[in-house]
């Protein structure tokens, strides 16, 4: 028996240079920083205070550098797509080899779904949530830190790949028989299903840590419907996370078995049947989309009334187009695939469910529209990404309710109209909403804003980088090219992808904008410089200092109605009421610190490595360490620490002189 | 939604009196529980083997007793009840349960449109006939 299961060094694609060079760049990139970190003797900072972390605010922190830095990756794929196509017409061949072009396809698929939008959603919902509903921290801290530990276990999978083997050539969807054994016998489709596996379980736990801690911890006197918008939205989009997740893990654990035992569930012959694969991928699929576009609706809901001064217009008709949106991303999956053999009543059926959930969505924008509407909106960069993300996204929505007529889907199924409208929704959408929330919150969670000089450069640069990308797509789309083409023989069709290769560019300049706006934020950061509340806030996470203590609140605010921060900000103001000079302080008990997350994730990347090569020995290891892990977490002696009284009052005392100066 | 009553916030103090929120747990309850899954399982038991049944209500009868196993699991076991400190946990076994029978049964219906609309006719099925 081979120690070593299929590893040898013919894994690493020597004669590649465009990949060994993306290799080479990232090692010496990491190790740099690691170098760069052990010499400044930041480890033990890093270890004590933020790897071991359970504190919700740092752990979102991280899920989102991990997902800005996998926004990195990800771009730099759609970069190599757009120049391959702008390039590769008539007889040309471009520069990359179909087998690469199809490699990067997949993982820009894979990685800008799981590995950004994802851990991006997750990490502002983490920060902000548990703030907002005037708490001190998830209702599962250790378990939130192993969620964390386990997406980044996926990711760093997914990035091995790029130098040790190879990633999937399936597309991101990675459908059967074309993922099966027979037709994929290298390990990109296992790389790609062990990291979605791994990732898949944190993300699942993620969802059951935030419902659990909506629904039973909240500050005293939020009712349900007292909570933020932001709030409901998250509460929707973990449900869906709780009730999609478990589908796509059994799909690919069915698939795994079909490549690893010779099962056949989704192979042509033997009884097993492809579609099911695809049947059961939307199931989990057209949730998912719900699951990053809702917490987006959220972000959009708090900045557009803040910035109008204004209590959010229907804030129950928004609860409720919410809800709707929820239940409804169930009946629609069908429409992914309307052209592979479904009778005309069938496609009927989910075209007029899509159709009908367009309408809680257009309830959604009206409300914002009607919030702006007689308010004082201070245009600041938050507020550009959410008016760019109205107009932008209504478009998108309607190219998807013209999808939705199955007799139009079967001329653009697959056809590049079909990725503009995605990219239109999911771009316009759920990134123009992370990229309003990384600006509203930044000053939350540092305690100095970004820089609005390089905000409106970034915002501009994407927003103009956007369209000029994306609209020739619809136009291509419409004379018939399809997605994922490596060269193409139609001369007039280049034009168009020379147009789309100019607005990734230009989307490009924002990014580095971006970067510039951080760095330029981080060296100015003493006059940038913020108290409690900068935006003049409504919501309770504006309460408290900024950056926030490890315990939130010193005392847990008393809530009495919605936009609670705002209505005792006009309390305060009428009845003239000072907080009383020597308050009395409590101490608190907060969690303790658990490398549990770290081990785990150490144990889940070595049996992750280890199934992907058949190193069987070494998945066996990796998996009784997470099982000793989890058996040493079960038998802690004591999960709490507490914060002394006099701790709490140094900080108040500090955080008001602040305020008064 | 004007009906707030009930949608208590966690820290409130609770409008219901203390005895009737310990009703659904206690040695007792989960007594009661065991003993009524033990004797719907021994039912179940025998009505397959017993001859005394038509043997087209067999499956019927199975089905009605396993249905009676999950309420007594859910009321006894889980605590779902109907009362008003339980609403979070119906809520979210009636939208696991929609979900639930929304995937099984969709999948089921569309894999059997899909069989019925793309079978090609016996002729065509066998491709050496085709020349």
């Amino acid at each position: 028996m081979n120690l070593l299961g299929k590893l040898d060094w013919s894994a690493i694609p020597l004669d590649q240079p465009i990949i060994m060079g993306a290799t080479g760049g990232m090692v010496l990139v990491i190790a740099v920083v690691l170098g760069w970190i052990t010499l400044k003797g930041y480890v033990p900072y890093l270890w004590h205070e933020w790897i071991t972390s359970v504190d919700h605010k740092r752990i979102g922190i991280m899920y989102i550098i991990l997902a800005l830095i996998m926004l990195l990756r990800g771009f730099a794929d759609a970069l190599m797509m757009r120049g391959q196509q702008a390039v590769a017409a008539g007889g040309a061949q471009g520069y990359l080899p179909p087998e690469h072009f199809d490699q990067i396809f997949s993982a820009h698929g894979t990685i800008m779904i799981f590995f950004m939008a994802m851990p991006f959603v997750i990490g502002m919902m983490n920060f902000a949530v548990p703030l907002q509903l005037g708490v001190r921290d998830m209702a599962f801290p250790t378990l939130n830190s192993v969620a964390l530990g386990l997406t980044a276990s996926g990711i760093l999978l997914t990035n091995v790949s790029l130098g040790v083997g190879e990633f999937a050539k399936t597309g991101w969807v990675a459908y059967p028989p074309l993922s099966e054994l027979q037709y994929s016998p290298g390990v990109g489709v296992d790389y790609y299903l062990w990291a979605l596996q791994i990732s898949g379980v944190g993300t699942l736990m993620t969802g059951i840590n935030f419902v659990a801690t909506i629904l039973k911890t909240r500050a005293p006197g939020m009712s349900l419907m007292r909570m933020p918008v932001f709030c409901w939205t998250s509460l929707a989009a973990n449900l869906l996370i709780v009730a999609a997740f478990p589908v796509l893990t059994a799909t690919f654990a069915m698939l795994l078995l079909d490549r690893y035992l010779g099962f056949h569930f989704f192979t042509t012959d033997a009884g097993g049947n492809p579609m099911m694969y695809i049947n059961l991928f939307w199931v989990w699929g057209h949730p998912e989309v719900y699951i990053l576009v809702l917490p987006a609706f959220g972000i959009f809901s708090e900045v557009v009334s803040t910035f109008s001064g204004k209590p959010l217009f229907g804030y129950r008709s928004m609860v409720a187009a919410t809800m709707a949106i929820c239940v409804l991303s169930f009946f629609v999956w069908l429409h992914h695939f309307f052209t592979m053999g479904a009778s005309a009543n069938v496609n009927g059926f989910f075209g007029v469910m899509t159709m009908i959930i367009a309408v809680p969505t257009g309830v959604k924008v009206f409300n914002w529209l009607f919030t702006m509407y007689g308010g004082r909106i201070r245009f600041t960069v938050p507020i550009l990404w959410s008016i760019g993300f109205m107009v932008t996204f209504v478009i998108g929505g309607m190219t998807g309710v013209l999808m939705a007529v199955p007799p139009a889907d079967f001329q653009l199924h697959n056809s590049l109209f079909l990725i503009a409208h995605f990219h239109n929704v999911i771009i316009g959408g759920t990134v123009f909403g992370l990229m309003a929330g990384y600006n509203y919150w930044f000053p939350k969670a540092f305690g100095f804003k970004l820089d609005e000089r390089w905000g409106r450069v970034s915002f501009w640069c994407w927003l103009i980088g956007f369209y000029v990308a994306f609209m020739p797509l619809y136009a291509l789309g419409l004379m018939g090219m399809t997605r994922r083409m490596q060269h193409y023989d139609v001369a007039s069709w280049q034009p168009w992808l020379v147009v789309a290769a100019v607005g990734v560019a230009i989307i490009l300049v924002g990014i580095v904008a971006q970067v510039i706006q951080l760095v330029v934020s981080i060296r100015n950061r003493e006059q940038l410089k913020v108290t409690a509340d900068p935006w003049n806030g409504r919501t309770l996470e504006w309460a408290t200092a900024s950056p926030p203590p490890a315990w939130n609140f010193a005392a847990l605010p008393q809530v009495a109605d919605l936009d609670a921060l705002w209505n005792r900000k006009q309390r305060e103001r009428t009845q003239q009421t000072q907080a009383p000079k020597d308050r009395k302080f409590d101490p608190i008990e907060m969690p303790k610190n658990s490398a549990t997350g770290f081990i785990t994730a150490f144990f889940a990347v070595v049996t992750g490595f280890a199934m992907i090569w058949h190193i069987w020995w070494m998945a066996g290891l990796g998996a009784i360490g997470i099982f000793l892990t989890m058996l040493a977490f079960a038998f802690r002696d004591e999960e709490e620490v507490e914060i002394p009284a006099e701790q709490i009052a140094r900080f108040e005392q500090a955080h008001q002189a602040e305020i008064t100066a | 939604m004007t009906d707030m009553q009930y949608d208590r916030a966690p820290g409130d103090a609770s409008a219901l009196p203390d005895v009737e929120q310990g009703t659904s747990s206690g040695l007792l309850v989960y007594t009661i529980g065991l003993a009524l899954a033990v004797v719907l399982t021994a039912m179940s038991f025998w009505v397959a083997n017993t001859s005394l049944l038509w043997i087209g209500g067999v499956s019927l009868g199975l089905t009605v007793l396993a249905i009676a196993q999950m309420g007594i699991h859910l009321v006894f076991f889980l605590h779902v009840t109907t009362g008003p400190d339980n609403t979070n946990n119906v809520m979210a076994l009636a939208f696991g349960v929609l979900i639930v029978v929304l995937v099984v049964v969709g999948s089921l219906l569309i894999m059997a449109d899909l069989n019925d609309n793309m079978m090609l006719p016996a002729e065509l099925m066998n491709l050496h006939m085709q020349r």
